[in-house]
């Protein structure tokens, strides 16, 4: 009920005259709001009737057609490209249909921008935050709509309202702090709180989890519950089966732009959600293991010590082995790597390549010696989106075609080879790599990686922001990686991925190695036990 | 996730691409105006006249291309040019009365000049990358200590080149190879060159990953730092080479040497098409901005409609009208 009570204080507290209020006057106030019947105001039901949406000569939605009930967590659920995204931002205002129509409450609606969306209480939360890294988190709660007193902002009166629009989402920060200065899950519970404020009623969010711990996870869903519970119709998109399960009333499946099927989650296993994605059955979603062959040590790392990320990691990795690293976010693995590639400094660490030490600074010395390492900041750090497809491909084995002019006609023929050879599906060579959908980035980000032939392969998330699809593709292209005899390392956060994969596992915790675990202790239980600290000392590899 | 689920378009769209024609474009008209204007706009001579002028800027916004794209800025260009004019100048008259007033001093001071060009260009590079100072803030300060030494080096005045050597010097910028001026022929080579390690190298290629996504570049095992060091090498060679050609036309070096050329430069650059952001740029491109600045200045002095005077403002309509044409082409 408290959360209810802090909610009516927001709503009246925008109302400009009124934080002048006496405090007396203030609490009956909240009496009167409390008193009348909140529900009217905050539930709010929506129904997509036959919407299509053209870009240019291609259709992206068909005719797509369901209803969100009041006050439901609904999810939509669907491969990339299935459209999930365009529907959104045409709920949200970003986009106007082609055709069809979206009723609010039974109203026809033609939000021509996102603040009329927002105005009716519909508020889509990006994946990527629009935050102002700059200013406070007071002042992007408030942007655009900052409270005054004469012409000067009123900087105490937002502070305060933010406070208690923070304590809403559960978040104890002083609304003074720059949003630059929060980690990811603050961000996103900033924007959550941002978005209540504004008097949400509908409130879509767009894989919320995806950067979450397990741990902050369990918080934002809490509070979703909450939400619910105080009548807020939410709108969950998710790739994570287990969450939409987990959490919602009903889900929605979408396929190349079809609605396929609303149901309520009860009715359906996570099996049938997949298949209905995909459209066939999945059972074969993972390669069959098979046993590397050889004992060989190929690659031996010990004693490395990253600064604030890893203490003494020492590991093994055998030839054809694929090695998992698990661990919660934060565990260090991507650091760990980082520092062994000399991407980030190292206070400590030796490398043996084949029995023979070497040294490993840069990540250029690496690729001398055959390792290389993909990110899992797919725009950030592992394709250039801005370049076209070919100089992706060859970038880093152009001593391949510098003889000592660039031989272009010989990339080009390279790209075809193998746009073919790894299903990279949607571009011409020419064209920016920003064009492709999530999946065929990230199989063009391995194909680049894999261009040198490397004998040591790391992947950090492979299948991050990948559709069901493409990660099939990709677990059996590292599975043939492996059978062409090199090894490589997974980094994942996917447990299931890290067992249907790996042949061995090292697991993580705040930057110690907690446990090696071998083809039979691997389990989801077993893992999460190491990766909190239930089980295990630190151990070495 | 959230990227608009595009439809990769089947086939390019036939689109009128403002940064690959628009420069040239505007080139032409401007000449065609001109000669409707002015007929003598079009001789021989003034055509020669025009890209003599054009080769100093010319040629160092060749290198200065690579330095944008990479996502750099060099401002010192023009401090640079005079201070290695003012110590070419120096050496040579120093070295006279020992090697006589003949080839071999010549060569020796350009020599010295490419040195030199080189030598500050390592210092800039080392002091961005490894330094870790942005690019503006390191040449803002090299353009002001560049020239204070050559002030102090002349004590305001001129450094003068001996007569003789002047006189053997002054064919580099005065005379012609098949009828064409020298400098015409050295800004071709640079832009040739130039357009060949843009876009046929592995230099250039990292130059432009580095340029659109530095991170990247780095992930990519590219060695960012060198690549980066190496454009401000190639644009303090590209400064030497234009001052080995400056100065024999006046044969000295004063605290205005150079003024400004950094602005000229840039304007070019960013009038030929590059991304003032980096990540993208054409050799060609810069070239015909080049040339189109000096035109406007031609012009003017060929015709009487506006004042010569108001040269530079004609030069700052022209980069923002290509600006605003070019707006929302990311």
């Amino acid at each position: 009920m408290c959360e209810i009570y802090h909610r009516q204080e927001l709503q009246v507290n925008h109302h400009a005259p009124l934080y002048a209020q006496s405090k007396a006057s203030l609490t009956a106030h909240r009496h009167a709001a409390r008193l009348c019947d909140w529900r009217r105001y905050t539930v709010l039901s929506v129904r997509f009737e036959s919407i299509c949406k053209d870009f240019g000569p291609v259709r992206v939605l068909h005719e797509v057609g369901f209803a969100i009930q009041k006050g439901q967590i609904h999810a939509l659920i669907g491969e990339n490209g299935a459209g999930k995204s365009t529907l959104m931002k045409i709920l949200g205002g970003y986009l106007q249909p082609s055709a069809g129509q979206v009723l609010v409450d039974g109203q026809a609606v033609h939000f021509r921008s996102s603040r009329e969306a927002e105005a009716a209480g519909i508020v889509l939360i990006h994946q990527e935050f629009n935050l102002a890294e700059d200013l406070s988190i007071a002042q992007n709660v408030f942007l655009g709509r900052e409270l005054r007193r004469g012409l000067l902002l009123d900087e105490s009166a937002m502070n305060r309202q933010t406070t208690r629009a923070l304590e809403q989402v559960g978040l104890w920060l002083d609304p003074r702090r720059k949003v630059s200065s929060l980690i990811v899950a603050e961000k996103q519970l900033v924007e959550i709180a941002k978005a209540l404020s504004r008097q949400a009623k509908l409130l879509i969010m767009d894989e919320p989890t995806a950067t979450l711990t397990p741990g902050e996870i369990e918080t934002l869903f809490k509070l979703i519950a909450r939400m619910k519970g105080e009548g807020v119709t939410i709108l969950y998109i998710s790739h994570k089966l287990e969450e939409v399960k987990a959490l919602s009333d009903t889900v929605t499946v979408l396929r190349d732009g079809r609605h396929i099927q609303t149901a309520p989650t009860a009715a359906l296993t996570q099996q049938e959600m997949a298949n209905l994605m995909v459209g066939r059955e999945l059972s074969d979603m993972f390669p069959l293991k098979m046993a590397f062959s050889s004992p060989k040590v190929v690659f031996a790392a010990q004693g490395v010590s990253v600064p604030g990320w890893a203490t003494e990691v020492s590991f093994e990795l055998h030839q054809g082995e694929i090695l998992g690293f698990a661990g919660l976010v934060g565990a260090g693995r991507t650091e760990l790597f980082e520092g062994i590639l000399g991407l980030r400094p190292r206070s400590s660490g030796r490398f043996e390549l084949n029995r023979k030490t070497i040294e490993l600074h840069s990540p250029a010395q690496a690729l001398r010696q055959g390792i290389v390492y993909l990110s899992e900041d797919r725009k950030g750090k592992g394709l250039h989106v801005n370049m076209e497809l070919r100089p992706n491909l060859t970038l880093m084995a152009l001593q391949l075609y510098a003889h000592p002019l660039l031989d272009t006609a010989a990339e080009g023929r390279a790209f075809d080879k193998e746009a073919q050879h790894f299903n990279i599906r949607g571009g011409q060579p020419e064209s920016k790599a920003s064009a492709l959908s999530g999946g065929n980035q990230q199989k063009l980000a391995l194909a680049k990686i894999l261009h040198p032939d490397p004998k040591i392969v790391i992947l950090d998330e492979p299948t991050r922001g990948v559709d069901v699809g493409a990660k099939r593709e990709i677990y059996f292209l590292i599975q043939q990686l492996a059978q062409e005899g090199r090894s490589v390392i997974v980094i994942s956060s996917e447990l299931l991925e890290l067992i249907g994969l790996c042949h061995r596992l090292v697991v993580m915790r705040g930057g110690h190695v907690t446990g090696i675990l071998g083809q039979e202790q691997m389990s989801e239980a077993e893992i999460i036990a190491y990766a909190t600290g239930i089980k295990g000392s630190y151990a070495t590899a | 996730m959230l990227q608009p689920e595009k439809p990769v378009a089947d086939k390019p769209r036939p689109r009128f691409s403002f940064s690959g024609w628009g420069p040239l474009l505007g080139l032409i008209l401007l000449c065609i105006l001109a000669t409707l204007l002015n007929p003598s706009f079009l001789s021989l001579d003034n055509i020669f006249n025009v890209l003599t002028r054009t080769a100093f800027i010319g040629i160092i916004a060749v290198g200065m291309t690579f330095v944008i794209i990479s996502g750099g800025i060099d401002l010192s260009v023009g401090s640079m040019a005079a201070l290695i004019a003012g110590s070419m100048i120096l050496v040579m008259n120093a070295l006279e009365p020992r090697l006589g007033a003949g080839t071999l001093t010549v060569l020796v001071g350009m020599l010295l000049a490419l040195a030199l060009g080189a030598l500050f260009g390592v210092l800039h590079g080392l002091t961005i990358t490894k330094g870790r100072i942005e690019p503006f803030i390191v040449t803002l300060g090299t353009l002001g200590i560049f020239r204070a030494v050559l002030t102090y080096l002349s004590q305001g005045g001129a450094i003068t080149l001996e007569q003789n050597l002047s006189d053997h010097y002054s064919p580099v910028y005065y005379g012609a190879f098949l009828g064409v001026p020298i400098p015409i022929w050295v800004f071709l080579a640079v832009a040739l060159l130039g357009g060949l390690v843009l876009n046929r190298t592995r230099f250039g290629r990292y130059v432009q990953a580095i340029g659109s996504n530095e991170g990247v570049a780095r992930y990519a095992a590219i060695q960012v730092d060198n690549i980066k060091i190496l454009t401000y090498v190639a644009v303090g060679i590209c400064v030497a080479v234009a001052t080995i050609l400056y100065v024999p036309r006046l044969g000295s070096a004063t605290p205005s040497t150079g003024l400004l050329w950094e602005l000229e430069t840039i304007a070019a650059v960013i009038i030929g098409g590059t991304s003032l952001k980096g990540g993208s740029g054409r050799i060609t491109g810069t070239v015909i901005g080049a040339i189109l600045l000096s035109t406007i200045g031609n012009v003017l002095n060929l015709t009487s409609i506006i004042s010569v005077y108001l040269n530079a403002a004609v030069q700052g309509i022209v980069i923002i009208i290509v600006a605003f044409l070019q707006r929302g082409r990311r």
